[in-house]
């Protein structure tokens, strides 16, 4: 999680605006709404997870492996459930720093893009620090930041926006500038200036790049949370796994990355919902190509 | 309302001169035409016009006093509908921008939805258009901010060739209906000579007047006469000399 892979990182090091993080396929996948093709949509991954959970259980079965080497995936669910208390109160403070530094992410995200945006002199200064921001080895700050910020929440959120303003403010940032060029002349000559080229133009045709970024974000942000807590807190799940670790209880350390995995997937699937709301126009316009 | 009188119109971008003494006329309620080769400068001409690209000599008057940037009302060759706002939003996009309250702004692009064959898509996306119905929308969005003069930049450029052909006779009929004055670019010899009072021929760059060419010939104008013809084959000698 320290060097993920990031569409259109390294073209921005050059300063030319990028293009890939826009419309990627892979993360913009729309859910259908035509009637059963959500269910034909979710099928095909239920089939690999259930064929993979089953070569898992046979293969555990099979070869006789110790439990605290690889548990089987039914112990994984039936010692989770016996712990289920103990998951719930560490779940719960892992999905507040998730929110928190989430949030603080998006402030800072769209902070930046906007005034790189209108400053093309802060665009220059800026873009190669955001760059470099992305090049902080997290796994060596992030005990540093405890020692500068102790438990409390402000290490988490530091690591949680490191890791995420990225993604979502290169997402701004070229969503920004996909505004066509000429539709920036027809509303220039129609008397606007440049605040009101962004909030008629810039600002919604960033929209759909946006929402890929945030998925992306998204996904590095419990993840993000799970780390830090890693490295030390008083609760969470990135502590319950640590400390489970410890005492080689390999099946509630992957009980708990399955909770963590389905936070990812909720949170992933809840920007869906709020693209919905937020821009109509778009499930539309891409059902009619 | 709505004279136009450009005159000596001098535009370079850096030592390229793309402009070189441009003039030319239009009286209120005339529709004229400017042809000439790809790339000669003519969309600059409309951006100096436009006030999106200041001009490095020459004057633009328009009923005697100098233009300002909101004398032309421009509509670009892309139609250029956003698609996060309703037909009618997009139309009225010029108004609010100019300051019109959204709700007012709806209301004065709403009536002429009927005679630019819009009625019923007041509230569908762009995207439920036809080409010739998203041109029509785009000119009601021109048209709307009620400027003085319309700056057409091949508004049919990328329609079908039955699409155009009805919509040049629809815009003939709403011209003289409503009596817009309109400069027109097309790469269309055949459109300049059916709808054009004038047709101003520019050459290749840096573009300069090579002939202005009265069409003069009563509306509405058939195609197939001799005399429509006769104006093409002089239109397109001039373009090629």
């Amino acid at each position: 999680m320290v060097h993920r892979p990031l569409p259109g990182s390294d073209a921005l090091s050059t300063g030319v605006a990028a293009r890939s993080v826009t419309h990627d396929p892979g993360v913009a996948a729309e859910p259908v709404v035509r009637r059963g093709g959500r269910w034909r949509r979710v099928v095909p991954s239920l089939v690999v997870v259930a064929v993979l959970v089953g070569i898992w259980q046979w293969a555990v079965t099979a070869f006789d492996v110790r439990p605290q080497v690889l548990p089987s995936p039914l112990r994984v669910v039936e010692q989770g459930w016996l712990f289920r208390d103990a998951l719930w109160t560490n779940t719960v403070p892992t999905v507040q720093v998730t929110a928190v530094g989430f949030a603080v992410s998006l402030v800072v995200a769209w902070v930046l893009a906007v005034v790189v945006d209108f400053s093309p002199w802060l665009r220059r200064a800026l873009l190669p620090l955001l760059v470099a921001s992305q090049t902080i080895p997290i796994i060596a700050v992030a005990p540093l930041l405890i020692i500068w910020f102790g438990f409390g929440l402000l290490p988490k959120v530091v690591v949680i926006a490191l890791v995420t303003f990225f993604p979502v403010a290169i997402g701004l940032i070229e969503g920004f500038s996909s505004a066509d060029r000429e539709a920036s002349n027809l509303v220039r000559s129609m008397g606007a200036g440049r605040w009101k080229e962004f909030r008629y133009l810039r600002l919604p045709a960033a929209m759909p790049s946006f929402f890929t970024a945030l998925r992306i974000g998204i996904t590095y942000a419990v993840t993000g949370a799970v780390f830090a807590e890693y490295v030390g807190a008083r609760a969470g799940l990135g502590i319950f796994m640590n400390l489970q670790k410890n005492s080689f209880r390999t099946d509630l350390v992957l009980a708990a990355v399955l909770v963590t995995a389905a936070i990812s997937v909720a949170l992933f699937g809840l920007t869906f919902l709020v693209q919905r709301i937020a821009m109509p126009w778009y499930a539309a316009e891409r059902r009619r190509g | 309302m709505g004279e136009v009188r450009v005159r000596d119109l001098d535009v370079r971008f850096g030592d390229r001169s793309v402009l070189d003494g441009v003039s030319l006329d239009a009286r209120s309620g005339e529709l004229v035409s400017i042809i000439g080769p790809s790339g000669c400068g003519k969309s600059t001409l409309f951006n100096v016009l436009a006030g999106l690209v200041e001009p490095d000599g020459g004057s633009v008057l328009v009923d005697g006093s100098p233009a300002t940037a909101s004398t032309f009302a421009y509509m670009p060759q892309k139609d250029l509908l956003f698609p996060w706002r309703t037909v009618l939003d997009n139309t009225a996009l010029g108004l609010e921008i100019a300051g019109v309250g959204r709700r007012e702004a709806r209301k004065r692009a709403e009536p002429l939805f009927e005679p630019f064959g819009l009625t019923g898509f007041e509230t569908a996306r762009p995207s439920e258009l036809s080409g010739g119905m998203r041109q029509r929308a785009a000119l009601l969005r021109t048209v709307v901010q009620g400027r003085e003069v319309l700056l057409l930049d091949e508004p049919f450029g990328a329609l079908d060739s039955l699409t155009r052909t009805g919509m040049q006779e629809w815009l003939e009929g709403m011209r003289s209906r409503y009596g817009w004055t309109v400069l027109l670019i097309t790469h269309d010899i055949r459109e300049a000579v059916f709808l054009a009072d004038r047709v101003v021929v520019l050459g290749p760059r840096p573009a300069r007047v090579r002939a202005v060419v009265d069409i003069g010939l009563p509306r509405p104008r058939e195609l197939a006469s001799a005399a429509a013809a006769a104006r093409e084959a002089e239109l397109l000698a001039l373009l090629r000399a």
